[in-house]
């Protein structure tokens, strides 16, 4: 394993993202790209692996309005959440911004997003809204 | 893949699911065990079980008790015998079935007893939430804010993308599972939808589903009669080498078929939204080792955590084509008197989901199905069964064959 970049790990991710990066992992080996990361591609086993920025741009593949919340977020339903198919490939689980939760019916899969970054002190969570 | 020795189930049973203040996972285990001691024709002994292999999601939160299976053993006064906690999410009973058969498909032990339990209400809701939220990739998923209802969610609102799947047709399901459930002594909830809608005023079945009040979304568009209820529960089993069974009973149920899967637990990993990998695979397997087809299987329990899964699970099993179970549901197919009944116990549903019971819950409705022992549920001559249970939104499936005949 590369031992000048920051492990492939959860930590790694979510400190990127405080940092406003979305990033992802390319395997050497095989040229895929993964995202979130692992220490080990998913496609060839390989531990030849590089961080890589993403775009940040992608289409919704699906998603929901939570309106029961876990404790924390209970002040902030209604809000969606759903899945996003970057353009690189790999999908991602995210908070949707920008769209009215009261009208679930208009939201229409495979609309263009773009990430977003909502920090809160120390944490942040990953987000996309509507690209237009 | 092959069983070395056949494993019948000779005795099962259950508690009622639903909330029990005054007891813990503990009492309500013994409880479980009691009945399924009891079932047992004749013959039979406690201290001929060898084993126990007991499905247990988290009594770590719900209850602050880890390593439940030796209380489980010793609270039934088996130590010391091997105590094994099995854990798959929601899988957790049929993992620890599964677990059970191979131990006496080895050839280690004949007689062990398989059980299941789960204590959540002694939790406020909003923490049992935080609970489930570990069933699902709480890194990628829980924290952007996916609650376990809004991971099915997701499931559904692709399924009706993709296939024209309707809410409607989710609701005609928790109709169906009503109706059954409310012919099971045992289940949490014993009255139909219909008469629950009329005891609250309303003649219009469907204007009470979707009334706001009386039916509040979850997590769009799943609405409180989708989603499974916070239950407290267990179930027990008695498996043994299918050449001993006829000793303990003339109608032992004989395992002739059980697959496992597994997927990624993030949905964003998954290629498809509307379909398990997972239990396709275990299915495959099950399918295979019996030497059926989906179309010989005439009922089957499947993992109902909300509506959309069994819509999916019915697909998955080969019961119906890609997209078509919910239109399946609609017309009536899975109701008791369909073409392939589905949940007759009322499904986790109507009968309750204590997380580590359900699974083994289902084996206990088909032993009676198979036994004629169902009562107002009975579908007339069973003979072939089936048995599905998920853990989490997909990343364990486990699934079983029974039958009335020795392979």
């Amino acid at each position: 394993m590369a031992e000048s970049q920051p492990s492939f790990s959860v930590k790694s991710f979510y400190d990127f993202l405080g940092k406003k990066k979305l990033m992802g992992v390319k395997c050497s080996k095989c040229n895929k790209l993964f995202t979130p990361p692992r220490p080990m591609c998913p496609y060839c086993g390989s531990t030849k692996l590089s961080w890589v920025e993403l775009k940040g741009d992608g289409k919704l593949a699906t998603f929901t309005v939570v309106h029961v919340g876990p404790s924390e977020l209970a002040s902030e339903t209604p809000y969606i959440v759903g899945v996003v198919e970057l353009d690189e490939g790999p999908k991602v689980s995210c908070r949707i911004t920008g769209i009215d939760p009261t009208k679930p019916d208009l939201i229409k899969l495979k609309s263009p997003m773009k990430a977003d970054f909502i920090i809160k002190g120390e944490k942040a969570v990953l987000a996309f809204h509507p690209a237009s | 893949m092959k069983l070395d020795r056949g494993v019948a189930v000779v005795g099962a049973g259950m508690t009622k699911f639903g909330r029990h203040a005054d007891l813990s996972s503990r009492e309500l285990f013994v409880d479980a065990f009691w009945r399924a001691l009891a079932s047992v024709d004749r013959n039979f002994e406690k201290k001929m079980i060898q084993a126990l292999f007991l499905g247990n999601f988290t009594s770590d939160l719900f209850e602050h008790q880890g390593h439940t299976a030796p209380i489980m053993t010793d609270w039934v006064g088996l130590c010391p015998a091997p105590a094994t906690r099995v854990e798959g999410a929601c899988a957790s009973g049929g993992l620890a079935f599964r677990t059970g058969v191979m131990a006496i498909a080895s050839g280690l032990y004949d007689v062990v007893c398989v059980g299941g339990y789960e204590k959540m209400t002694t939790l406020p809701t909003p923490a049992v939430t935080d609970a489930l939220a570990c069933a699902s990739d709480f890194f990628y998923e829980a924290i952007p804010g996916a609650t376990f209802p809004g991971l099915y969610a997701e499931m559904a609102v692709a399924h009706m993308k993709k296939y024209g799947t309707k809410w409607e047709m989710l609701a005609k399901i928790s109709l169906k599972d009503h109706r059954n459930g409310s012919l099971n002594p045992l289940a949490q909830f014993n009255k139909s939808i219909e008469d629950i809608a009329k005891g609250k005023g309303f003649t219009d079945v469907m204007q009470f589903l979707t009334d706001p009040k009386s039916n509040p979304v979850v997590a769009w568009p799943l609405r409180l009669f989708d989603c499974s209820p916070i239950s407290d529960g267990a179930a027990a089993t008695i498996l043994v080498a299918a050449e001993r069974a006829k000793e303990f009973t003339d109608t032992p149920v004989y395992v002739i078929g059980t697959g496992q899967g597994s997927a990624s637990i993030g949905l964003h990993d998954r290629q498809d939204f509307t379909t398990l990998p997972s239990a396709v695979e275990a299915s495959k397997q099950a399918y295979k080792m019996a030497g059926v087809t989906p179309e010989d299987i005439q009922i089957a329990e499947v993992h109902d955590c909300f509506t959309i899964a069994e819509v999916i699970a019915t697909e998955d099993l080969g019961f119906f084509q890609k997209g078509e179970g919910g239109k399946a549901a609609a017309e009536g197919r899975t109701a008791r008197e369909g073409d392939k009944p589905i949940n007759t116990s009322g499904g986790l549903k109507c009968k309750g989901h204590p997380v580590g019971a359900s699974g083994v819950a289902q084996i206990y409705e088909q032993f009676e199905q198979l036994r004629g022992a169902a009562g107002g549920r009975q579908v007339p001559d069973v003979e072939l069964t089936l048995t599905h249970n998920v853990g989490g939104s997909g990343s364990t499936a486990v699934v079983h064959i029974f039958s009335r005949t020795k392979p």
